[in-house]
């Protein structure tokens, strides 16, 4: 943040007078957040970034920056490239790779491409776990790398907000709900053996408007399809779908609406429900999130599936 | 012009919402109470109450809610894991979060049954509100005391108590006082800021977020309004400077800096510091955040700090104002919890996490434990999951610490078991009161490790990598009378039970020589299998005596004499003594080796050698 947390600071014999203490809030989550990120980069051998483009991981990656100025953050970031985000997503990417000078890795799952797993034919789950679950694994093997930090917050779902800011994953990268490392104050247990790995979610805490807030204050570029525009959608039970090329399976008689539509979570574009909207700037964007009653991952399909499906998700390996 | 809400300001002017967003306080607060107290319904009409729950969210609980009356059952909107939803109990810390007009909050939900004290233990470790519910039908149990001692242990300043239910016995002020009032009386044995008592009911939003009408008797503030304007600026310790290094950030030649948090007190540039284990000095060229000057900064702040002298820091190392230094110890008396279903070893060697620094630490004593009933201090010999007790440990290298009841992050450290790297127990460091001058306290940091040399690996360690306890098997007997070709094919049946056993071949080797080699292996966990020719019973006892009574194995090998003799005409057999209580006697003329092996086996067996050791 621009303004540290101390007014007219005078201090007379190492004591310190007149400090005005109270950070706010957002300033807090910063500091935590800073605090996690450079104590799992100490910490673990092998560290990498995870980078889905999305705002969090901006955020995210902001912090990284942040966490190691005036140098760079002493791990790479990671793309796991399903082929079927937007392309002003992967735009995006390279804008950030190239304004930021990190390095930044980008895998697919080249079997699931052999074999065009795609999201029509087989459905969003065994798709996710495909293109996304197993894409994750396979990169985190191939490199080695033995923490991976995510954007996952816990306000998202029930599931997340159960889960430790230090995450240990077996090493088949499994999740067991039931059997989590107690985790006390910020004193974080980094132990692991070869093979296993731990999973840190800096932004634990924050809530999706401390995200956006966050964002708008540090004027953090974010993808501009969180920003309302007039973009070419087909209606599918209720829920938009943008027709970002000619991949998309356009049902007999469906024809692309041109409409004022923003995301509220990005992904692969046709697990990516839009919202109509006119919020055209950040401020905008939170304001209508702040009158609607509908939460963030509603737009998101993969939750859809089954009562607890993100649990089930998260034991297999998902972030 | 009165105040508008956030809902007005979020629709006419979104940047002053934005702008008076930001610079809310956050509280943290932990929720504390059983399946039967209500404390799912509490959070979840609260959440629901401050506009925090969205509609599909609602809806999807809706959906599950199996409420007789058909009403919504608010618990389901808070109760996160299957496993939770499946048998209808919170079993796990979930981390909650909403926002009124003046602060914001993140709740800690955890659960108050006595087997998941850890959980509430890692609640509470942040928190700046402790929030109790008590059933107003039954009244201050020994449940609602033990959360309150917890919550006083983990250092909450604030005590929030709800009698909650109060619709159940017709919101009667009686009921009510008294329970305020034996919960007063128990209340002077714990220690807190300020204890703050509620009549609420979770489930009709009584006195939660607005004042009721049910209690004309009650002129307090509802929950909410407690929460959001009890005093917490004052909380954070901003007087002792303490900044442990998280690393060393060198981008380049010209830059060098250390990292970390500012976890109390403040500092600003030109200040002198003193570098903990080193007792070098330099002053503050810098206080960067994130790169940028900032001139002074304090607790909670990351920052990086440039010094004037190039002097040697690394991570683990703490920087501290020379006027008021924490102390420096290798040894530390402190309360600790005990979170593993595996107990408490005491001569085994943990991993100890303070601050960044992680060092090799043993419990070298318990001075007692809390009985959780009574709440009264028991001796104990070990510690076993949700126990609480004080211990003293010994680390290999000096910490440097405060009383947790001072700052609770240079007073806390973490336990970590080194073989399964979870996370064992929770420390909370004691106030002794000792002073220690700056000499006694660099002297300190220059001293050896307070534990003395010796093996770090315990007994039970080993045990559960070997699945033995270490023996030694000692054939005794007269020449000729089979003892080798036993011993061989007793290692060879041992080996082939998964066992870890070796023959000792003495072939050069005196009597002392061999004792020494017995033992060492022993020591190992070994079955250790030797027929070294001992006529004396002084030799056996010696032996006996070296590697210590319980962990040997006397078998008598009482094959018939003549037999030996024939077998082997020209060795002595002069001055042989016969084992007066051998463990185990076989005579291989009239039992075959075979069964002779099994009856060894089986005596090995019996004696515990496979049981883990307690």
């Amino acid at each position: 943040m621009a303004a540290p947390g101390i007014r007219g600071s005078k201090i007379s014999d190492g004591i310190v007078m007149d400090i005005e203490q109270r950070l706010t809030h957002l300033q807090q989550l910063e500091t935590e957040s800073v605090h996690i990120i450079r104590e799992a980069a100490a910490e673990f051998d092998k560290p990498v970034m995870l980078y889905s483009i999305g705002k969090d991981s901006g955020l995210m990656a902001h912090l990284a920056l942040k966490a190691f100025a005036p140098g760079k953050p002493p791990f790479p970031f990671l793309h796991v490239d399903t082929t079927w985000k937007f392309q002003e997503m992967i735009r995006f990417r390279g804008e950030f790779g190239r304004r930021t000078g990190v390095e930044i890795l980008v895998h697919t799952n080249q079997e699931g491409v052999r074999q065009n797993v795609n999201p029509f034919d087989h459905g969003s789950n065994h798709y996710t776990t495909v293109m996304k679950t197993d894409g994750l694994k396979q990169a985190l093997d191939k490199y080695g790398f033995d923490c991976a930090f995510g954007g996952a917050r816990r306000d998202e779902e029930r599931s997340r907000a159960k889960e430790r800011i230090f995450s240990f994953r077996d090493q088949f990268h499994q999740w067991d709900p039931k059997n989590q490392r107690p985790e006390l104050w910020s004193a974080y247990n980094t132990r692991i053996r070869k093979g296993e790995s731990v999973r840190v979610f800096p932004l634990s805490n924050w809530t999706e408007l401390d995200v956006w807030l966050y964002v708008w204050r540090e004027k953090i570029p974010v993808v501009p399809l969180y920003l309302a525009k007039k973009r070419p959608v087909v209606d599918r039970d209720g829920t938009l779908i943008m027709v970002d090329d000619d991949r998309m399976r356009l049902h007999p008689g469906e024809e692309p609406e041109m409409k004022m539509v923003r995301f509220r979570t990005l992904g692969c574009y046709p697990l990516s429900g839009a919202v109509e909207s006119d919020a055209a700037d950040i401020p905008s964007v939170i304001q209508e999130m702040l009158t609607t009653t509908f939460s963030e991952r509603q737009g998101r399909l993969i939750d859809f599936d089954e009562d607890g499906s993100m649990e089930l998700k998260k034991r297999e390996g998902y972030f | 012009m009165a105040r508008l809400s956030d809902a007005e300001l979020i629709r006419s002017d979104i940047q002053a919402y934005l702008a008076r967003y930001e610079h809310k306080e956050l509280l943290r607060f932990v929720a504390v109470g059983s399946v039967d107290d209500g404390k799912s319904t509490l959070i979840g009409r609260m959440l629901h109450d401050t506009g925090m729950v969205y509609e599909d969210q609602l809806a999807a609980a809706a959906a599950a809610s199996q409420m007789e009356d058909g009403s919504l059952d608010f618990s389901l909107l808070t109760d996160g894991l299957r496993a939770e939803r499946e048998q209808g109990i919170t079993i796990d810390v979930a981390y909650r979060y909403f926002a009124t007009d003046k602060r914001k909050f993140i709740i800690a939900d955890t659960p108050g049954h006595i087997q998941y004290t850890r959980n509430m233990v890692t609640g509470a470790s942040t928190a700046n509100v402790g929030l109790i519910l008590i059933d107003a039908r039954l009244g201050v149990l020994q449940q609602s005391r033990r959360h309150a001692y917890i919550a006083s242990l983990l250092g909450i300043p604030h005590l929030a108590v709800c009698v909650n239910k109060m619709d159940l016995v017709d919101y009667d002020q009686e009921i009510y006082e008294r329970i305020r009032k034996d919960f007063q009386v128990f209340s002077e044995s714990v220690d807190f800021k300020d204890i703050t008592f509620f009549p609420v009911s979770a489930l009709k939003g009584v006195n939660l977020v607005e004042a009721s009408d049910k209690t004309p008797w009650y002129d307090g503030p509802s929950v909410l309004e407690y929460l959001e304007t009890v005093p917490i600026a004052d909380d954070h310790n901003t007087t002792e400077f303490r900044f442990p290094v998280q690393s060393v950030l060198r981008p380049n030649l010209d830059y060098r800096g250390f990292s970390g948090q500012i976890v109390s007190g403040a500092i600003r540039d030109g200040q002198e510091i003193l570098v903990l284990p080193s007792g070098n000095r330099s002053r503050v060229r810098s206080v960067d955040e994130f790169g940028v000057a900032a001139g002074a900064a304090a607790v909670p702040r990351s920052v990086t700090l440039r010094l004037e002298d190039e002097i040697d820091i690394s991570r683990g190392d703490m920087i501290v104002l020379p006027d008021r230094p924490p102390k420096v110890s290798r040894s530390i008396e402190a309360h600790m919890v005990w979170m593993s279903e595996t107990q408490l070893d005491l001569q085994k060697s943990y991993l100890l996490k303070h601050t960044t620094q992680t060092v090799r630490a043993q419990v070298a004593s318990i001075h007692w434990r809390k009985d959780m009933d009574t709440l009264e201090e028991v001796p104990a010999k070990t510690f076993d999951l949700n126990d609480i007790g004080r211990v003293t440990v010994t680390c290999t290298r000096a910490l440097y610490t405060d009383p947790y009841t001072r700052n609770r992050a240079t007073g806390a450290f973490i336990l970590i078991d080194s073989l399964t790297n979870n996370t064992v127990a929770a420390g909370m460091i004691a106030d002794l009161g000792q002073h220690q001058d700056l000499d006694a306290l660099l002297r300190e940091t220059r001293a050896g490790s307070a534990i003395k040399p010796k093996t770090q690996v315990s007994p039970r360690e080993r045990f559960d990598r070997m699945g033995q306890r270490g023996a030694t098997i000692w054939l005794t007997g007269l020449p000729g009378s089979g003892r080798w070709a036993l011993a061989y094919a007793l290692e060879r049946r041992l080996f082939d039970e998964g066992r870890t056993a070796t023959v000792v071949d003495p072939t050069g080797q005196n009597l002392a020589g061999v004792i020494s080699a017995c033992k060492a292996a022993t020591d190992a966990g070994f079955l250790v299998i030797c027929a070294f020719p001992t006529f004396s019973r002084a030799d056996r006892s010696l032996l006996r005596e070296r590697v210590g009574d319980a962990r040997m194995l006397e078998v008598y090998v009482n094959t018939d004499p003549a037999l030996c003799r024939e077998r082997r005409p020209d060795s002595s057999f002069e001055g042989f003594e016969p084992p007066q209580t051998p463990d185990v006697v076989v005579s291989l003329d009239n039992m075959r080796l075979r069964d002779s092996v099994q009856f060894i086996v089986d005596r090995l067996e019996i004696r515990g050698q496979f049981t883990r050791p307690s």
